[in-house]
């Protein structure tokens, strides 16, 4: 079979997902963020919400979002996204509401809405994406930044003293009883992702179950962030990153 | 009909509720009233006031300088409201713990010994009932059935049973102002 | 059927009047002096009757998002405060001017800077009127000065909000959260449907169900040109707002000589001061400002035409004078009275004042 058979509609076993728009992305080669986002779409499509999902965007690589998924989105301030999907879900409680955030905006800015969101046990999906680093502004230091991890605000390396330690922040929402599903995985062998998957249908059928909080989080790799290649990060990610953030469930009930 | 009343005390004492009954007995009276306290920590064991005023027309400000009747509960209440009743106003207080009686003469002065009063009914509780009443004796603003039913709008129902008991105590206070 | 009066508080009148009016949801913190309004809320329990939701955040910061949430997916919502937790909504304030929905927002007043007091207050009227947030936008403020008004501007805020797709705010003082007055409450009405929003708000986030499209609501826009042009759009709508939505309120303004102008409850005190003078034989007229944005600017310098000079009153150092001004123009004299930090001029004080400034009336 030649290049042109292969490219032929007929002939094609692997698509684009209905729900994830046709367009450029914004996102680097090699970022987790737009597996993640076709992991959604596929979720969201398979699961026939398309009509019911509302997400919301945060502020980060990640606040385009809206651009690449084809349902209702409200774009949120920096870190208020659990507090925007509270009312959402409160006031139209036919709605799957899902928030998109990065660390920087869960784990720092947001710490509160995403404590309190969790701790109220909203019906709602918190997809939680650490990649250790914010990507949007330039590769400063994230709260979940490994001690050691040099980045534009760290440039001699994490230090305890100076800057604190990396957060475990799932662990702690994983604590609160308001939550029903902690889990934390990531998407960096084709594996990982249909782990991924999986985790995130749980997680949506929670929230359509009304069983309270469902977070998943995916340790990713900003490989601009982090100046190393696509396939160094997914290597520096397994070595370092999962060390500090291991992968698997922390709480299912 | 217009009379700004203030009423000033302790908190504790049953000032803001004072005001509030009478308050609404204005309302079941028809008339326009106004309730303004002095709020905040105020009501926890400081000092408290309030401002009520009743009147036939429509009430401009709920803040006035001088007042036709000041019902005055402890010292230091007196000793800020005395010079700001209206010059042929009343005066009403409780003479227990006041050191300084009131001076003015162009007003009057009605000493009501309600906190006595109150150890004979035997509950200290019907204290501010017993000012209200002596209130109500010196200033006949309304009558007594516009202050009861102005009293079960303010209690909730499941103190209802002590309305004859705040009655009572109504016209404990107005026995205790001569006519 | 016969309409039913009570007394009750300011505070209390807005958790009424929100229920009544089909409010869809409440998001607010604690703060004195207008916490009745959500205990009120909680009271009531009108998710048991109504289905309004009701919910106490976990800050200020939280509430006003909340209130962006459920604004961007077209409900009617909203949010109370005092001065402080105010100044900590201005960012979701300026979100939600920007994404261009509609809101209420309540101010009851306290004074301040900083934590300052729990007592009345008018200071954040330069933080209501002129923005607050950061960026190009306005709410439209209702200043109350009863607790009829209190409200009465619950409905016509929110109608307003709806009409221009803005956020609008009650600036009211802590007298009038606090105090107690007849109050007549408006009819029940029945919370829209959700067939109802979808239809109203054809743009809000309610999940796609069927539409075709997706709604998204923002206030980004990383194209300069093209958030120039949301610029516009806003500033459209704002034009239109001052065109058509300016209210006030004139006393005794036929033959006088002066003019008072004061907003909020100062507005009664203000009377009392101006019947006391024209008992005296001094003609003063007073204009009460209702919406404090759009401001009352051309009736303001029609009375600056014939009347020798203005006097503002004010529960703050200033602010609105500024606005006199502007209107007046410096046709006339325009001066100040005001008390700060919680404290609350008596109408004697307000004709000290006035003689002090125009000796000659």
């Amino acid at each position: 079979m030649n290049i042109q058979d292969i490219i032929k509609p007929e002939n094609k076993t692997y698509n684009r997902p209905r729900l994830l728009l046709d367009v450029n992305t914004h996102y680097c080669p090699g970022c987790s963020h737009g597996v993640v986002h076709k992991l959604i779409a596929e979720v969201i499509d398979e699961m026939g919400l398309e009509d019911t999902a509302v997400g919301v965007a945060p502020v980060g690589c990640a606040v385009f979002a809206y651009n690449y998924i084809d349902i209702d989105w409200v774009e949120a301030a920096h870190g208020r996204a659990p507090a925007i999907a509270t009312a959402i879900s409160r006031l139209n409680p036919g709605n799957v509401v899902f928030t998109y955030q990065g660390d920087g905006d869960l784990a720092a800015i947001g710490t509160a809405e995403t404590i309190h969101a969790a701790n109220r046990g909203e019906n709602i999906v918190i997809v939680f994406i650490n990649n250790a680093i914010y990507g949007m502004t330039g590769g400063q230091m994230a709260p979940t930044t490994l001690l050691g991890q040099k980045t534009a605000t760290t440039p001699y390396g994490r230090q305890a003293d100076l800057n604190g330690y990396p957060i475990k922040i799932s662990d702690i929402l994983a604590g609160l009883d308001g939550t029903c599903y902690v889990t934390r995985q990531s998407v960096h062998t084709p594996a990982a992702v249909r782990k991924a998957k999986s985790a995130l249908k749980k997680a949506f059928q929670n929230a359509l179950d009304k069983r309270g909080t469902s977070v998943v989080e995916v340790v990713s790799t900003c490989n601009s962030g982090w100046k190393l290649t696509p396939a160094q990060s997914n290597e520096w990610m397994v070595e370092n990153m999962f060390v500090k953030y291991p992968l698997g469930d922390l709480k299912n009930v | 009909m217009k009379e700004e009343i203030i009423i000033a005390g302790f908190g504790g004492q049953g000032v803001l509720s004072m005001g509030k009954i009478l308050a609404y007995a204005g309302l079941m009276d028809n008339r326009e009233v106004t309730w303004m306290p002095a709020y905040g920590p105020e009501q926890r064991g400081g000092t408290a006031n309030v401002t009520v005023i009743v009147s036939d027309t429509p009430i401009s400000s709920p803040i006035v300088d001088k007042y036709d009747t000041a019902v005055i509960l402890n010292q230091q209440s007196l000793d800020k409201f005395e010079s700001k009743v209206k010059p042929g106003g009343t005066l009403i207080y409780d003479p227990y713990g006041i050191h300084h009686a009131p001076t003015r003469t162009d007003i009057t002065v009605i000493p009501v010994n309600a906190t006595e009063a109150a150890i004979e009914m035997g509950n200290s509780k019907t204290y501010n009932m017993i000012l209200l009443g002596a209130l109500l004796k010196a200033r006949p603003l309304m009558e007594d059935d516009a202050v009861i039913r102005g009293l079960k709008k303010t209690l909730p129902e499941r103190h209802h049973h002590l309305i004859p008991l705040n009655q009572e105590a109504i016209t404990k206070g107005k026995s205790l102002v001569n006519a | 059927m016969e309409q039913e009066v009570k007394l009750m508080k300011g505070n209390e009148a807005i958790a009424h009047a929100a229920i009544r009016y089909g409010m869809d949801g409440y998001f607010g913190y604690p703060i004195t002096p207008q916490s009745e309004v959500l205990e009120t809320l909680a009271a009531e329990k009108p998710w048991e009757t109504t289905g309004m939701v009701v919910l106490q955040a976990e800050s200020e910061v939280a509430a006003i998002n909340m209130v962006y949430g459920g604004a961007a997916a077209g409900k009617a919502v909203m949010t109370s405060s005092s001065s402080p937790g105010v100044s900590l909504k201005q960012e979701g304030i300026s979100y939600i001017a920007g994404a261009r929905l509609p809101a209420l927002i309540i101010n009851v007043m306290r004074g301040g800077p900083g934590l300052g007091t729990i007592q009345p207050s008018q200071a954040d009227y330069f933080q209501a009127t002129k923005g607050g947030g950061h960026g190009d936008y306005h709410l439209i403020v209702l200043s109350p000065a009863t607790v009829q008004e209190m409200t009465d501007f619950v409905g016509l805020g929110m109608d307003l909000a709806f009409k221009y797709r803005v956020p609008s705010m009650i600036l009211a003082d802590g007298i009038v959260g606090q105090m107690m007055e007849k109050v007549v409450l408006p009819p029940a009405r029945p919370r829209r449907t959700d067939a109802e929003v979808r239809e109203q708000c054809p743009w809000a986030a309610t999940g796609k169900h069927g539409r075709g499209h997706r709604n998204v609501v923002t206030s980004l826009e990383l194209e300069s040109s093209i958030m120039e042009k949301n610029n516009e759009i806003l500033q459209d709508t704002y034009k239109l707002i001052s065109a058509n939505e300016v209210r006030y309120q004139e006393y005794f303004t036929d033959d006088c000589e002066y003019l008072i102008v004061a907003f909020g409850t100062v507005a009664r005190i203000a009377l009392k001061a101006i019947e006391e003078a024209r008992a005296a034989g001094i003609k003063i007229g007073l204009l009460r400002p209702i919406t404090l944005w759009p401001f009352p600017t051309q009736a303001i310098s029609d009375l600056a035409a014939r009347v020798k000079g203005i006097l503002t009153v004010e529960l703050n150092a200033g602010q609105m004078i500024e606005d006199v001004r502007l209107a007046v123009n410096g046709r006339i004299p325009v001066t100040h009275f005001g008390r700060m930090g919680g404290m609350i001029p008596t109408p004697g004080e307000i004709l000290d004042a006035f003689h002090r400034d125009f000796p000659n009336a």
